[in-house]
Formats: C-alpha cells, structure tokens, sequence
C-alpha cells in the first residue's frame, strides 16, 4: 500500500491526508490494479461482503426485539414475526443470509481450489479465510440456538457434547460450556452473547484478509504473476466495481426468492416446536452447509476419533499451500488436478447428502468412502500430482497468450479477428 | 458447457436438501388448491373466518394459539373481522387479569389486546386431562410439521379402521398420516359439527381446508404482505439488473477484454 | 463508439444510479422503522380503573402506557382555587373548566413537562404537585405555575364508562 505518491488536490484534503491518509487509502481501494480477466467466480469475493454487512445489520436490528431467556426466546422471534413493523423480513433475511452466506463461501473456497489462489505468494490469505470460515460455523451455529426451537436446543446439546470426546477433561469442559449440567437458560445467554462478538471478528479478519490481498494482488483465471499496473490489468473501479455489482444483484434476487417465497424451504421444522428438554426429535440434522462435516463425523465408529476427523477435515485445509506441490497455479494448465478437482467436489456433495440422511445401512458406506477419498484428495492425490502431473505451457501474460489450450485462447482469436 | 454443468451441480445439491425434509414420511398427502401458494397468493377470507369458526368449535377446547391475539382477526391480510365483529369475539371471553387493588385475580370480558384464551393453564394441565399426550399449540403448527398444510390437511381426514394385525391401546387411533399411524387425538372433525353462517356444507373436506387456512395464516400473518413486498423487490431487481449489465458493458467496452 | 453517444450514456448512468439509490432508500425504511412502536405496544391504547375507594382530597396513580396517571378526588376549596385564577397569571393558559369536564376529578398524565420526571403530590408552592427533578410548581389543576417546565400536565383522553370507572385511552 506503500506504493502511492498520492497527493489531494484541494488544500483540505492535504492537510486531513497528512494526518490521516484515508485518501491516500481510498484511492488505493478505486486505483487497485486488478486483472482484468477476472471471471464472475473472482465476484464472490464482493458478495460475500455484501452478506456480512446484510447479516450484521438485521442481526443488530433483531437483537433489539429479541430475548436471550429460556424462556422468553421462542415467544419473542414469534414476537418479532408478528408484531415489529418488518420483524418477519427482517429475520427472514437474517435466517435466509446465513444459508446465502455459506453458499457464496463454497463458491468463494472452491474457486481458490480451482484456480490455486491459495500457493504462494497468497498462503495468509487463505489461513485467514480459513479461519473466517471456522468463526462463520460458529457463528451460524450460535444463532441456530437463539430462536430455542427444538432443533436449537438439540442442535446445541450434540455439538456441545462433541467436545466430551476430549479425554479427562472432556466432561468438565461440556460443563464449563453449558454453564449447568445440561443446555439451559446459562448455554443461551452466554451463546447469544457469541454469536453478536463473533461477526466484527470476522469483520476486522475481512479487512486483514483484503490487506494481504492487495500486497501480491489477484489471483487470476490463467494463474500467473502479472505486472501491475499493465495491459494486464485495470483499475478497481470503475470496472471490477461494476462488475462485481452486476454479479451481486444476481445474487440477490436468488436471496430475495428465498426470504420472499420460500423462506423456511432452508430451515427445519422441527425448529418451529418450542425446545423441550424431554423429547429428542426424531431426524437430527444440522443446517445443510454443515452437512458434509456431520458425514464425516458420522463415518467414523469411534466418538474421539470421529470429532477428530471432523476437525482435521477443516484444518487439513490450512496446510493446502504445502500439499500442493504443483508450481502451476490454474487449474486450467493441469489436466489431471482439473478431473480431481471436479471429484472432489462431487466428493463434497455426496458427504452433503449422506450427512442429511439416516447413518445406517448404504448411506454409512458411502460416508465412509466419500470421507476416506476426502482426506485422500489432500494428503496422497495433491502432493504426488505436484511431481507427476505433465501441465500444459503457460502464457507469460494475459494480453499474450502462447496458442495452445489457454482460457485466453478464444479472446486472442476475438481479438485477432477484431483486428482484421 | 462446464459451466451449466456446475450449475447442475449446484442445483441437486440444494435440490436434495430439501428432499431431505420430506424424505422420512412416504405417504402421498392429499392435495387441494391452496389460494396462498404461488408468487401472488392470497388467503381466502371467507374460509379464514370459517377456519376461525372451526377452530373456536372444534381445536379449542383442547389446543390453546398462544401467539394470537384477537386483534389480529381483525388485521389486514388476515380473516379481516370488522373490528366491531373482533371486539365482540374478544368480548366473548373470560380473562383472567390482576392483581387488582386488593392484590387478587380478577375475570373481565377479553379485549383486542388480549391474546387467545388457552384452554389449559399449563402444558402439565392439559397433558393431566389428555391422558399424558399434550395437544400442543397452534399457533405455528403448520410451519412445524415435515409436510406443512398438506400434512395438517390430510391428517384431519386420515382416520380409518386399524388394518388386521394392528392393536390400539385405549384412546389411541389409527390415521393413516401420523407419523407412525398411532394418534391420541380422537377425530376431532365430523360431518356438520359446526353450523356455518354463510351456508357452506360443513364436510369434513371443507371444515379440513378452512382450518388448515387458517393455521396458515396464524402461523404466517403476513404473508400476503410478504407476497406483494417480493414480487415488487424481484421486478425491482431485474430492472436494476439490466441497467447495471448495458453499464457495464459500456464501461468495459473501454478496454480490449471480454466482460 | 463512446464518442458518438455522450448524452445517451450519461444518461445510461445517472439512471443506473438513480434507481439504485432509490432501492437503496427503500431498504432503509424497514431497518428505521422496526424501531417505532410494534403492533402489540400500539394495541395497548386503553386502561379502565376502579375509582369507587377513591376519597375526596385523595389521588391514585395508574399505569397507562407505561406512564403514571395521576387520578384525583378534588376537595370543593381545590376546585375553587383552580377556577378561580385569571388567565394572565398562567405560563400556559388553560381553563380548569377543559382540563377537568367533571369538576371533582383530575385526570392527568403524571409526567413533568420539563425532563420527564414524576411530580409529588401535594407539594409546592400551588398546593398541587412539585417536581423535584428542576422545582416546577404545579396548581390543583395540573397547570405549571412556576419553574423551567413549559406546559401544563398532559390530560389524556378518558371517559366515565359509569360512576365508579373511568377508561383512560
């Protein structure tokens, strides 16, 4: 960010720049050399802003009307939805968001997978995403428990106990978390006060996130180090602001179908029933984006061992910079990384649906295999494709492209065509 | 061609998801046209004040709506009582108020801010005179059932003789919906059990889908708001939409790339 | 390209914008007005009080809406002193006549003009009500007489419903 001779023209603007340079930044942010081949899975990165803010703003409003008390919580949502002047759309976006939230997230993750955003220069932006991505499940998670239905109050009982898995200390620390001998009035309380910290924590790791961003800059499509400012790139705005908006009001409209039409097509509805200490409902499950990670819980016979996998599959993540071995960034001069990519996801989908159903019988098998080529895909696949892998022949730059197989390849045509 | 392909992807995997809801119960719910579905979907009045009708008669000697208020009978998208009609309805009811000036509970006649009287005084009350099971309240019923209305819809008309080989303990009944098949609710609808003052025949069928109304609408209240509020949002999102696309086309037709 | 069309691309913009500000302010509203009083605050208009065990000289205060009411039983000298007063010598002038339709009882929000504070009955310089917060007087018919607050106690609407209960709202 060192590397603007920035100067105000008008002598105020000087004087407060000299001071306090949030010119010097904000004409960095509109400046921002960004490739601008950039395609609309680099917009994500802009959605998922937007939904932090929209998530941060109805939470802030709902926490006015609602009551973090056993036995309050449940009638106060109902209070919400029908007596606050736009309570229900306000929660409706709220509880729609989070499920928005983590399909942008997906998105956002699996095109750094794709497209190698995470190798070097770039690994603490991914730790630091990676780390948002934990906070985002515990925030999720910490406000599932708020309205108190029963899938609250179940919900919260099976992740708590999770940490039982600890040997020794386990128990005791279920007990510290619950702040009682069960989940009640104390867990509530002090989830609620959670999960209103836990976003401006994402917040500020959002800034630190865009910081390391900006130092090496974009990744792009064709995975190359870039020149910057060059033909190569444009500024952030008008373009990439522009584009990213077209890419968000397409977005929301996707939202807005679900708070206006379906609003709790995402949800459960068993949490509609007010949280009942007695009476187990009969199919735990949790929200659909933590689907996976449930499967792979699951899949393991043993309590310890399975909270393990469950925690290594996340965190295995952290170390991806160095599983993968390859120095070619894009997916797209990779052949085979491409098809393994495209497994994996399809990996990721399958522990999906088998998280939602019972585990038993076929679907506790096909868990069992879809965890074991998951951690496959990152500790045997991506280390020995790095060495194997025959790539195809880079470009040097986005404007010139080498012919051969190259994403640039159809814009060189249009443009050679464009020429003649 | 990659690109739809991820969609596909995409798409199942949501698509599945909400499978999963109505994944544990096979049974094939009856179905009937619901005058709220759809992107303008509105509630059919006459059949909320008949629900009301079915409900009072009928659910409310044993399910209390906790949530309501008699106010609300007479709110904008709702059964819209005239508010005479609603303070009559509310007036019809004893609450139970206090502590008066001599610190003891008092009964006066219900007003619009009062919320709906509850037949039981407590869920041990109401389990003690139902014989263990509790009825539970009404107020959200419909968003709290796997299969919403048509569940609720097709449970009122689901009672039948046990099969052979099927035993029911005493004040347990066979219904071909429940979870289960084992209910403790005896059926509550028969019919002409309530006498309707516009002159609809009171079957079992229509009392069935006047009161699944009008669960609807008391655990959805502002739904038709929200009906008419989305449309205006999504039109106003497309228009938005295209607007900002041509700009954007315009704008990077300054450089030598594809958008 | 560009060059040809300037005005139709301005215009491209500014409409671009101007309907995304509008949606913008349209999201605001709902944010802004979940703050405003909600359905079940706004149903709660109306109180009915017993005011049978009421004695002359005495005053009750009820709740309604969140604020004391003060319901008095004025003695004939308090009724006399409140009607008597000449206009002119009022901050804020008001007949006794209006305040009170019923000459015996005063019904009145018990809510100072000034900052909000609750007034003591049967103190001050007026032998009505005093304010201990900032030392407003007021007389026997709720009217400030003295002191920073501006107006006199606001009177709500109510109406006898028979002789022993009044509904306030």
């Amino acid at each position: 960010m060192s590397d603007h001779d920035y100067k105000p023209k008008s002598k105020v603007g000087q004087w407060f720049n000299d001071r306090l340079p949030l010119l010097t930044l904000a004409n960095h942010l509109t400046d921002y050399p960004t490739p601008k081949n950039l395609n609309y899975w680099w917009t994500f990165g802009g959605i998922l802003t937007f939904c932090l803010i929209t998530q941060i703003i109805t939470g802030l409003t709902l926490a006015m009307h609602y009551i973090a008390h056993a036995d309050m919580a449940f009638e106060s949502v109902e209070h919400i939805m029908r007596d606050v002047n736009y309570g229900w759309l306000i929660r409706y976006i709220h509880a729609n968001g989070a499920s928005m939230f983590f399909l942008a997230v997906y998105i956002h993750i699996f095109r750094s997978l794709f497209y190698g955003s995470y190798k070097s220069p770039r690994e603490i932006i991914w730790i630091l995403g990676i780390i948002i991505y934990l906070l985002m499940m515990a925030a999720a998670f910490m406000g599932y428990v708020l309205p108190w239905g029963q899938m609250s109050f179940w919900g919260a009982t099976v992740i708590t106990n999770l940490f039982s898995a600890i040997p020794l200390v386990g128990e005791g620390i279920v007990t510290w978390l619950w702040g009682g001998y069960s989940v009640d009035n104390p867990t509530l309380t002090r989830f609620f006060t959670l999960h209103y910290l836990i976003p401006f924590l994402i917040l500020g790791l959002v800034v630190l996130h865009i910081w390391a961003l900006h130092v090496p800059g974009n990744n792009n499509p064709v995975g190359i180090d870039i020149k910057k400012p060059s033909k190569d790139t444009v500024p952030f705005h008008p373009y990439i602001v522009i584009k990213d908006g077209f890419a968000l009001l397409m977005f929301m409209i996707v939202f807005a179908f679900f708070v206006f039409y379906t609003p709790n097509i995402l949800g459960h509805a068993d949490n509609y029933i007010e949280a009942n200490p007695m009476v187990t409902p009969a199919h735990i499950v949790p929200e659909w984006y933590l689907l996976p990670f449930y499967a792979i819980l699951r899949s393991v016979p043993d309590k310890l061992l399975g909270v393990v996998a469950m925690l290594s599959a996340i965190l295995i993540l952290a170390a991806l910079p160095w599983l993968d071995t390859s120095k070619i960034r894009s997916a797209v001069f990779r052949p085979l990384y491409k098809q393994f990519y495209w497994i994996l996801v399809a990996d990721v989908l399958i522990l999906g649906y088998v998280g939602a159903m019972p585990a038993e019988g076929l679907y506790l098998l096909i868990a069992r295999v879809a965890t074991a080529y998951y951690f496959l895909h990152f500790l045997v696949i991506l280390p020995v494709l790095g060495f194997k892998e025959r790539t195809l022949p880079v470009p040097l730059s986005i404007t010139e492209p080498i012919l051969g197989g190259s994403p640039s390849l159809a814009a060189a045509r249009h443009r050679e065509s464009k020429i003649k | 061609m990659k690109k739809l392909f991820k969609l596909i992807l995409i798409l199942s995997f949501f698509s599945l998801n909400f499978a999963q809801t109505f994944a544990a119960e096979k049974v094939e719910y009856l179905k009937t046209d619901w005058s709220f579905k759809g992107l303008f979907g509105k509630f059919d009045r006459a059949a909320l004040q008949r629900g009301y009708q079915v409900y009072t008669e009928v659910c409310a000697s044993c399910h209390s709506m906790k949530y309501l208020s008699y106010r609300n009978l007479s709110e904008e998208g709702g059964p819209e009582f005239s508010l005479a009609a609603a303070k009559a309805i509310a007036a019809s009811f004893e609450v139970t108020d206090g502590p008066n000036a001599d610190g003891e509970m008092f009964t006066r006649p219900g007003k619009l801010s009062d919320k709906f009287v509850m037949p039981y005084d407590n869920v041990k009350a109401a389990q003690a005179a139902n014989g263990g099971a509790y009825p539970p309240d009404m107020s959200v019923l419909v968003k709290a059932r796997g299969g919403g209305v048509d569940y609720i819809y097709s449970l009122l008309q689901g009672y039948e003789d046990p099969p052979s080989g099927v035993t029911l303990d005493d004040g347990v009944y066979y219904n071909k919906y429940m979870y289960g098949n084992k209910i403790r609710m005896a059926a509550p609808l028969s019919d002409g059990i309530v006498d309707y003052g516009d002159g609809t025949n009171a079957s079992v069928e229509q009392m069935s889908k006047d009161v699944t109304t009008f669960l609807m609408w008391a655990a959805e209240p502002h739904l038709e708001a929200r009906h008419q509020m989305g449309f205006k949002a999504i039109v106003y999102l497309i228009i938005l939409t295209i607007l900002v696309y041509f700009s954007m086309k315009k704008i990077w037709s300054r450089v030598e790339s594809e958008v | 390209m560009s060059d040809k069309k300037p005005k139709r691309r301005d215009f491209l913009f500014t409409a671009t914008t101007a309907v995304g500000a509008v949606g913008a302010a349209a999201v605001v509203w709902p944010m802004v007005d979940q703050m405003n009083p909600d359905a079940s605050v706004k149903a709660l208009a109306s109180t009915e009080v017993d005011v049978s065990s009421v004695k002359p000289g005495n005053t009750i205060t009820v709740l309604w809406r969140g604020k004391p009411v003060f319901i008095r039983r004025r003695t004939k000298e308090e009724i006399e002193e409140a009607r008597s007063v000449k206009m002119e010598e009022l901050i804020h002038p008001e007949k006794d006549e209006d305040r009170a339709k019923n000459p015996e009882w005063l019904v009145m929000v018990g809510v100072c003009t000034h900052l909000g504070c609750v007034p003591l009955n049967d103190k001050g310089d007026y032998n009505g009500w005093f304010c201990p917060c900032h030392g407003s007087h007021y007389d026997t018919s709720g009217r400030i007489r003295k002191g920073p607050a501006p107006w006199n106690m606001e009177v709500p609407k109510y109406e006898f419903v028979n002789a022993n209960t009044i509904k306030i709202g």
